[in-house]
């Protein structure tokens, strides 16, 4: 394949977004964004999970509606009602998710909504429209197979033929690799260089440095809906560099953290393997252990094998191999009432449908684990007066906003809901929590309140695993933080009370993105460990 | 006061609805050229005119209650239950046996058990199809629907077999019924009237069920199991008990409605070949009264009265002004229709009261401080 003639300095902009705003409740998660598209590149948009890429772009096809900031197509001002309009101005997404009629042909699908043909399909002549604009950009797919019969790299291209067939110049695609063998990778990369070889543009939404530095020619890069790099040429980016920049470096010590006492052993997990919900490897030999008054981190990419992690140790998700052992009792594949009365709390990653049951009230949200024994309950009845007063204490201990407990939990915001979970998990005196994303969609006053009550669980010498997105998050309040990358750890870094130096975060990122820490200090890339 | 009128007008909404639907029924009776003063006034008469009708009243109620309390169960546990006339069959079968065999034991006692044999013929019925969701993951809407049928079939082999009626037997008529129960066996009147005691049991029961699902660690299960498994499940709940326990409840009350409508009003199990010969459709109705009743076990108290009427007004309707039957199942259908419509009004207007609520909530930055300081003293020190 030839390489892509690096886009001129001064070539035109396809697209330029000056000063975008997109809030979400309790969410800011774009903060006058810039962002430029020159005629003819690949564009590389980086950050973590929530920096407000999907959002960024979101906006540029035309699903949301910026609050404030222009969107100018070639120089022109435009505004968005929906992808529609988008499309007519020759911009068109690609969701990780592809929608597509399964039972439908290439040809059919890639004709859905367009008013041409007006009322006979005649098929056999679409066909070979469809074959040709395929023909001319190397995607190489049979307009007559049916979707179904399509491996997900095809159904792929077929999302890009149906843009380009609407005649699309820009192609955004969100995090396009996510779902592809790595041969389809350099299978979709041909594509997108035959695609900017003939002057379309493409912004490749990543979180993988790899691909960034592969394929794009400049990159621009968001966290926490700002953007800390625009149009950076990937040449001359390091990985390093580009790692930085998006987990960040100012870490925030709001958190006075007391010098650790570990203890003994609460929780060991030995080689673990478990499959997601969809039946694929998700956990591929992962072990840890976390000791009695400190806090362990999981740092990673969604989608690495987290949430299997946390639902295995929670006795939620089958474990094929290994073991989970908690205060030196096996609970491999135990109910999950069986960790609740050794000792576990688990504040989970969905709190509105796992942690929570959005209809019952803030008392019945409470008793959840508690309602088995007095005084919730004596002999099968329950006291609801008890189980009221317990929700009232709670409600004034943990700060919970609520005009009475008997509230249904689904009327509370984000920051009060985690409250009360935190508040039963914590009440129920655990000796080892997992907490997954507690943070997550909180506002900052929030965080802060959970992050405290993390804390004073390792004072009282629990043990705590904290998985989390949130790479300031983990170094703020870990002893110790595990990086985990598609199922398997990268190894294990001590954090320390002192403030992490760059390096440690470089490796952290090296090791989030797919480098295992052995071989980083071979390198010698990165220092610490 | 706006806020007050709002929450008048809620609770008002199903009445509202009902009587929207009776205004949509009055269009009808005119095209029928029937006047439909004259036809609700009959309708009202039939109902609630005399202490007998409202005796009638209460008895078509009854059946309505017990199934409609089963129902308030199951509904809350997320589980559909349309198996009601089956269930209802079952039980009458069940208690129909016992009533006529063990005829040696005082009145009181073959009662109570005839009552818990219907209670257990519904538990059965409905514990099938529970089993069958729970553990194999089967829809519940389709089998119970199936159950019924099956009910039906065996209600019909039974009665023309080993059931039959003694002197039926030897009959050419070979009408397919079960003998009459003795007199000390038949669940005693309480007034004058067709009203027994089932109406009694039956209103008992939904304090006992109020009880159940709001007062009891096992009602508690059940509803959070309904509300949310996935919360269930990491509770340590086992979600697939409580769901077969809350289907297996449900088809027990309609079982105990079977059971009451032969001990309490026919005194024996006749078909005619279709279950709503026998149930009156009352394991369907049940469903919408405990809608109606917001699936609140003493709401459906009401409800069950209100339909109870609706069916018993509505003969005395038909036979006064001469309309054909079937606007009296069309003016059913109406109620049903409406008063379902309008609980999507009620949680329209809920949602946009908690949107209301919500963005005040988001607004007052909580004061972590404070509270935290207060957690570290009580609750560290594990």
């Amino acid at each position: 394949m030839t390489q892509t003639i690096p886009p001129t300095p001064d070539a035109p902009f396809a697209v330029e977004m000056r000063g975008i705003v997109k809030r979400f409740p309790g969410v800011l998660a774009n903060d006058h964004v810039d962002f430029e598209l020159r005629a003819g590149e690949i564009h590389a948009l980086l950050g973590e999970n929530g920096a407000g890429k999907s959002t960024l772009m979101n906006v540029l096809a035309g699903l949301y509606r910026q609050e404030a900031g222009i969107i100018k197509v070639k120089g022109k001002p435009v505004e968005f009602h929906s992808p529609r309009d988008a499309i007519k101005s020759g911009i068109g997404m690609i969701h990780q998710h592809f929608m597509l009629v399964p039972s439908q042909t290439v040809t059919e699908n890639v004709l859905l909504g367009l008013d041409d043909p007006r009322f006979f399909m005649r098929l056999p002549e679409y066909d070979a429209k469809v074959a040709a604009v395929g023909e001319r950009f190397g995607l190489k797919v049979d307009p007559r197979a049916k979707i179904w019969q399509l491996s997900v790299g095809e159904q792929q291209r077929v999302e890009l033929l149906k843009m380009l067939y609407r005649g699309a110049n820009v192609l955004i695609m969100d995090e396009p690799t996510a779902v592809l063998a790595p041969t389809e990778i350099e299978g979709l990369f041909d594509i997108l260089r035959s695609m900017v070889a003939q002057g379309k543009s493409v912004i490749f939404i990543s979180h993988k440095l790899q691909e960034v530095t592969a394929i794009a020619d400049r990159v621009s890069v968001l966290r926490r809906g700002v953007a800390t790099a625009t149009s950076v040429p990937s040449r001359g980016a390091t990985r390093q560099e580009l790692a930085r920049l998006m987990v960040g470096r100012d870490v925030v010590f709001a958190l006075e953290k007391k010098p650790g006492n570990p203890g003994k052993i609460v929780l060991e997990v030995k080689d673990i393997h478990a499959d997601n919900d969809k039946g694929l490897p998700a956990l591929r030999g992962f072990s840890l252990n976390v000791r009695a008054g400190e806090i362990v981190g999981v740092a990673g990419v969604a989608g690495n094998g987290q949430s299997e992690l946390s639902q295995v140790i929670a006795s939620m998700r089958k474990c094929k191999q290994g073991q989970v052992i908690l205060n030196s009792e096996s609970l491999t594949n135990h109910n999950t009432l069986f960790g609740i009365q050794h000792g576990m709390a688990y504040v989970p990653e969905d709190r509105n449908h796992v942690g929570s049951a959005p209809n019952l009230s803030v008392t019945d949200n409470v008793i959840m684990k508690k309602y088995r024994q007095p005084p919730i309950s004596h002999a099968g009845m329950l006291d609801m007066s008890a189980a009221e007063k317990l929700a009232r204490e709670l409600k004034q201990a943990y700060d919970i906003i609520v005009p009475n407990v008997s509230t249904p939990v689904r009327l509370l915001s984000g920051g009060n809901l985690q409250r009360v979970i935190l508040a039963r998990e914590i009440s129920g005196l655990p000796n080892f929590m997992v907490a997954v994303q507690p943070t997550r969609g909180l506002d900052v006053g929030a965080i802060e309140g959970v992050h405290r009550l993390l804390m004073a669980q390792r004072e009282s010498g629990a043990g705590v695993l904290l998985i989390s997105e949130e790479l300031e998050e983990l170094l703020s309040l870990s002893d110790r933080v595990y990086v985990i990358y598609e199922g398997k750890s990268m190894g294990e870094v001590k954090v320390g009370g002192v403030e992490p130096d760059e390096s440690l975060i470089e490796t952290i990122g090296l090791m989030m993105t797919g480098t295992p820490l052995d071989q980083i200090q071979k390198e010698g890339v990165g220092a610490n460990g | 006061m706006q806020q007050k009128l709002g929450s008048l007008f809620d609770a008002l909404l199903p009445v509202i609805a009902t009587l929207a639907a009776l205004a949509v029924g009055a269009v009808m009776l005119l095209f029928l050229k029937v006047n439909p003063v004259e036809a609700y006034a009959a309708l009202w008469d039939g109902a609630f005119g005399s202490s007998n009708a409202f005796a009638e009243t209460l008895v078509k109620a009854t059946p309505l209650l017990l199934v409609g309390i089963g129902i308030c169960i199951s509904f809350r546990g997320d589980v559909i239950n349309i198996g009601g006339e089956g269930q209802m069959i079952i039980g009458a079968v069940l208690a129909t046996w016992v009533g006529l065999n063990f005829t040696g034991l005082p009145g009181w006692l073959t009662i109570t058990l005839s009552m818990m044999a219907g209670f257990l013929g519904g538990a059965i019925w409905g514990g099938i199809p529970g089993v069958l969701k729970a553990y194999f993951s089967v829809n519940e809407i389709l089998s119970t629907v199936m159950m019924n049928a099956i009910a039906v079939q065996l209600m019909n082999f039974l009665l023309r077999g080993p059931m039959i009626d003694p002197a039926q037997a030897e009959m050419a008529s070979q009408i397919p019924q079960t003998a009459r129960l003795e007199e000390i066996f038949r669940l005693p009147r309480l007034a004058p009237t067709r009203l027994h005691l089932g109406a009694l049991i039956a209103v008992i029961f939904a304090v006992l069920v109020y009880i159940l699902l709001w007062r009891t660690t096992l009602g508690y299960r059940i509803r959070a199991v309904g509300q949310n498994p996935h919360a269930s499940r990491y509770a340590g709940i086992k979600v697939q008990r409580y769901m077969v326990l809350a289907l297996l409840l449900s088809g027990a009350f309609a079982g105990l409605a079977g059971a009451t409508q032969v001990f309490g009003v026919n005194y024996r199990m006749i078909t005619d070949g279709s279950s709503s010969g026998f149930t009156g459709s009352a394991g369907f109705n049940g469903i919408v009264a405990a809608l109606f009743g917001g699936l609140h076990p003493i709401l459906t108290i009401p409800a069950s009265i209100l339909f109870g009427a609706l069916l018993v007004g509505a003969n005395k309707m038909q036979r006064v002004v001469q309309v054909p039957s079937a606007l009296i199942t069309a003016l059913n259908g109406l109620v049903v229709v409406f008063v379902v419509s309008s609980e999507i009004i009620r949680k329209r207007r809920q949602r946009r009261r908690e949107a209301v609520a919500k963005r005040d909530d988001e607004t007052p930055p909580p004061a972590v401080e404070a509270g935290n300081k207060k957690i570290q003293q009580a609750e560290v020190g594990s």
